[in-house]
């Protein structure tokens, strides 16, 4: 089978667009209660799953720290199997040669006694159940219920993916703290009145900007690039693979192009513009691997029925000749430009390899052979 | 009968590679590849769509019918009916969903601890986490760590047989009270292989028969001195099939179709190895470079090994290459002006864009030197796990992985290893085979004389599966079509001062004879084909040892390859400047003398320097 030259590639892209129907599964990590039903109004922080998950076990020595045979271990204790206790609470006592010697063990937690085990002479004291609340997320209805374990939230929103974000769920008032895509986000352009809002950047977010929006509490900063050693520095540990998401900075980051000083993309930077003011809900979790996940930001439209979703043909993935692609790729990382050619046959580039490429014209007219994997497409 | 057609797939973690062999003019031959993504996440949750799709690729590109496409399930038309219909053998085997990734449990770190580690290693599995009595974590922790990871099989192992309980009781205690999920499917119970003490496996059983499926397999460390893998791993292996793919989407139907068990795809490459070295009754090391792994493997002296480093890779993990080499050892390769904050832009971008390939050379020379220190971290894990077993207790922590072992510690006698094969999409993408050839070489510095090879066509793992019903058949693909033999690399262990000689280096093959003085510092290629047989005899100064003792001369017969016999007059370990101006001075002379990377951009590092 060929392919010919008004042919189309697949190529991946990250979702970005002003209007698109986003339905999140919000899932309990063990089975529970669902608080909602399908068709309720739900808001960002409505809570609409529950579950308790067992709590942690604390192994106390008893054989030991008494210092006598484990099948002894039941003559002294105070408390049997399913018994509450209290931290510090004496559970086992031996006392010996006329109260001269006197040895307790304690317990060390708030709990139960889970099991006194005959063979090893210890006894498990577990933590009372923990109980787990699954928040909506975003603003929208409960478009289906899937009992116990999970529901489905539906809503329309303009939804941008990032590249790799840090820290978790949170939402806030959206706030462009710069006039362009190429301008850094400096300490100056974060005030007090940013606490609990989400600040958009553009090409870059400097350590001390980073650091005062921790202090105001700020929920977000969006920006194109930020530097892998300031993260290394706030983040408290070195990168390794790009799985994320559980950082604990107080707010949640998001870089939408990569690492360095790259500007957020037009389209983009036009969508958080365009929706500032409006609240949006973001998530820094990344993990880069297959079943990839990106860090998003839904900005949830107060919309109902069927809607034109734009740009379908983007998310999907389809390059053809007048895609505008971006390049992804050193030494043209963040170029935009349009694909005049993809050549069927491969071609050997600078470094000697044979790959399939594609031919762009970048902004200011020149012609550059890029292999395919190295683009992604950014409008038709 | 013997087969005509063989089909075989490996369903890795993001794409479905099908081979397709057949015996053309009495030889068997690699005869075409079709490749897919896998699919085994939402849409599509059933692994025989993209086994379907890779197949599909194979039918249109010889015309060879494979699969019966009147049904709507996949089915594979066996055995061969003639006339481009059918196939005789179709085996596969799969990484896909992260591959196998087991949590290990012993009872003393350097005992029973890194034994159970070989044997889940050996089973192909990715190795999570090690806990031990003594690895320094308290209970709590270790509790903690188990509820974490969600594996897919937990081994258990401590204690020789009938000696102390105790522990390995404690172990399993743990074990049963931080009742960890296994990682897919919540509905079926944990896999625990226990393969410690025989004396308490009643009350390991008592223990964990709630909440987990218990199987026991004979003490993996009986005695003290005896360490016995073999059954561990061959209930890894089951447990992989019958219990942990049974719950992957589609492998129930894809079981049924295989003409033999299906196998993780590491332990298939390693037993490709494994069967070359035994045939070949030579040392082998071979590596598979990946996107997210390395694997290491080795038969030494009878002794086979595998190890994977879960978090050294090309691309997925290329940030973890970085954080554990650390940038000083990255940028020793670099012949060009880089400075630390842009190598790590050019890293770390990779990381978060994995499919993106490089561009320029320069950036291919980044790639290049990534590989030689994810090989060489790789490496090192092996050789810390190919050691004499250990009896007494030695204390160790976690980050000693990826230290450096003395060469005493391990086994393995690089000038004895006489064989080092390559695989993964780096080595064999890598656009000139001679750079596949040094990236080895640096990494795995070997001594003596040493062959190099690599795959053509990523397909070791097809023909491990297919060597366990058809060895001579997947040898002969492996030799024949599989393997390109890149050279043979002479080089003697030593150091000296630059420019000093190293050896004189006598030739003879045909009727040519041929002379010449290797210096310190310096590498000489010479371009002779693999069928050429050439006699050598290396005369080397005090200063050096190329396999007979400092000084001693050694003669050998050897082959060279695509890229020829390389003569490494850099010493051993790798001499490398500290000044990085004649750092750089000397990569460039290496470089330039193998014809590493295009005249052109050698001649723009020269300049800049």
């Amino acid at each position: 089978m060929s392919v010919s030259e008004e042919s189309f590639a697949y190529t991946p892209g990250l979702r970005v667009t002003p209007l698109t129907y986003v339905r999140k599964l919000r899932s309990l990590p063990v089975k529970g209660q669902i608080l909602v039903k399908v068709g309720d109004p739900v808001e960002f922080d409505t809570i609409v799953a529950r579950c308790y998950l067992e709590g942690m076990p604390q192994i106390l020595k008893v054989a030991e720290l008494l210092d006598v045979d484990t099948e002894e271990v039941p003559r002294y204790l105070l408390k049997k199997k399913g018994d509450p206790v209290k931290k510090g609470e004496i559970i086992a006592r031996l006392r010996a040669a006329f109260g001269l010697i006197n040895k307790t063990v304690l317990s060390p937690i708030d709990g139960y006694v889970e099991d006194i085990n005959e063979i090893t002479g210890n006894i498990t004291i577990r933590e009372p159940q923990r109980p787990v609340e699954v928040a909506a997320y975003v603003r929208g209805k409960i478009d289906e219920v899937i009992p116990q374990e999970a529901v489905v939230v539906g809503t329309w929103a303009a939804y941008v993916q990032g590249i790799i974000g840090f820290s978790g769920e949170r939402f806030g008032e959206l706030r462009v703290a710069v006039s362009n895509p190429e301008d850094i986000l400096t300490p100056d352009k974060i005030f007090e009145s940013d606490h609990g809002k989400i600040i958009v950047g553009g090409s870059f977010v400097n350590l001390d900007a980073l650091e005062k929006a921790r202090k105001i509490g700020v929920k977000g900063i969006i920006t194109g690039g930020a530097d892998i050693e300031d993260l290394e520095k706030l983040i408290g540990t070195r990168m390794g693979v790009a799985i994320t998401g559980r950082e604990e900075l107080g707010f949640t980051l998001i870089l939408t192009e990569g690492f360095g000083k790259l500007p957020i993309s037009d389209k983009a930077f036009e969508i958080l513009k365009d929706n500032e003011g409006k609240i949006a809900a973001i998530n820094g979790a990344t993990q880069v691997r297959a079943g990839v996940l990106r860090p998003e930001i839904i900005i949830p439209k107060n919309l109902s029925g069927k809607m034109k979703i734009e740009d379908e043909d983007v998310e999907e993935g389809k390059m053809k000749v007048g895609s505008i692609i971006r390049i992804i790729r050193y030494p043209y990382f963040g170029k935009l430009g349009r694909v005049v050619r993809l050549p069927v046959e491969l071609m050997k580039i600078e470094t000697e390899s044979l790959v399939r490429v594609v031919e762009v014209e970048l902004e200011d007219g020149k012609r550059v052979i890029i292999p395919r994997a190295d683009v992604e497409i950014v409008t038709e | 009968m013997e087969p005509s057609y063989i089909l075989a797939t490996d369903v890795g973690s993001t794409t479905t590679k099908a081979r397709f062999f057949g015996k053309v003019d009495g030889r068997w031959r690699f005869i075409a590849s079709g490749e897919a993504p896998t699919t085994v996440e939402k849409p599509v949750e059933d692994v025989t769509m993209g086994v379907r799709n890779a197949i599909r690729e194979v039918e249109e590109l010889t015309g060879h019918m494979i699969m019966d496409n009147a049904k709507e399930e996949l089915s594979i038309l066996m055995p061969y009916k003639g006339d481009k219909v059918g196939v005789d053998i179709y085996v596969s085997t799969s990484s896909a969903g992260g591959g196998l990734q087991m949590l290990v449990q012993g009872v003393v770190k350097s005992i029973t601890a890194e034994s159970a580690q070989r044997a889940a290693l050996g089973a192909g599995a990715i190795v999570m986490d090690v806990l031990s009595v003594d690895d320094g974590r308290d209970d709590y922790y270790k509790i903690e760590t188990l509820r974490f990871l969600r594996p897919d099989i937990v081994l258990l192992a401590g204690g020789t047989d009938w000696g102390d309980k105790t522990h390995v009781l404690e172990m399993t205690e743990l074990l049963s009270k931080a009742r960890p999920r296994p990682r897919l499917g919540a509905e079926y119970l944990l896999p625990v292989v226990y393969a410690g003490n025989v004396a308490v496996r009643e009350e390991v059983k008592k223990m964990l028969r709630d909440n987990f499926e218990v199987i026991i397999t004979d003490n993996l460390r009986p005695k003290i001195e005896v360490e016995e893998v073999e059954q561990a791993r061959n209930a890894i292996l089951y447990l992989f099939m019958e219990h942990v793919m049974a719950h992957a989407p589609g492998y129930d139907k894809l079981k049924k179709l295989v003409s033999t068990s299906i196998m993780p795809t590491p332990a298939g490459e390693g037993m490709m190895i494994r069967t070359f070295s035994e045939m070949k009754g030579v040392n082998v090391i071979g590596v598979g470079l990946g996107g997210a792994t390395t694997n290491i493997y080795s038969n030494f002296e009878g002794r086979f090994l595998r190890t994977v480093s879960a978090n050294l890779g090309m691309s997925y993990s290329v940030g973890n290459v970085f954080k554990e080499a650390g940038a000083e050892n990255v940028l020793r390769w670099i012949p060009f002006e880089m400075d630390v904050k842009d190598l790590m832009e050019v890293v770390y971008n990779k990381m978060i864009r994995p499919t993106t390939i490089p561009i320029t050379v320069e950036d291919l020379v980044i790639e290049h030197s990534l590989a030689r220190e994810a090989i060489r971290l790789g490496f090192n894990h092996h050789k810390y796990l190919a050691r004499e077993l250990k009896g007494v207790k030695k204390e160790r922590t976690i980050s000693d992985i990826f230290e450096e072992v003395k060469p005493e510690d391990t086994y393995i006698e690089m000038f004895d290893v006489s064989h080092i094969i390559g695989t993964g999409g780096l080595l064999s993408r890598a656009p000139r085979r001679n750079q596949s050839m040094m990236i080895l070489t640096d990494a795995f510095q070997p001594r003596g004389f040493t062959s190099l090879l690599q795959d053509s066509v990523f397909m070791m793992p097809h023909l491990g599966v297919l060597s366990t019903i058809q060895k001579e058949i997947a040898l002969d693909i492996f030799e024949k079509e599989c393997l390109v033999y890149m050279g043979t690399i002479v080089a003697g262990v030593g150091t000296d001062k630059i420019g000093a000689k190293v050896a004189t280096i006598e030739l003879e093959w045909d009727d040519k004879k041929k002379t010449f003085d290797l210096s310190f510092g310096q590498i000489i290629r010479e371009p002779i084909p693999k069928e050429i047989n050439v006699k050598i005899r290396v005369n080397p100064s005090s200063n050096f040892d190329f396999g007979n003792g400092f000084g001693k001369s050694v003669e050998r017969t050897i082959s060279g390859g695509v890229v020829g016999v390389i003569f490494d007059g850099r010493g051993r370990p790798i001499y490398l400047p500290e000044d990085e101006k004649e750092r750089k001075k000397l990569l460039i002379s290496w470089y330039d003398s193998i014809e590493l990377y295009p005249e052109s951009k050698i001649e723009e590092w020269r300049k800049g320097l």
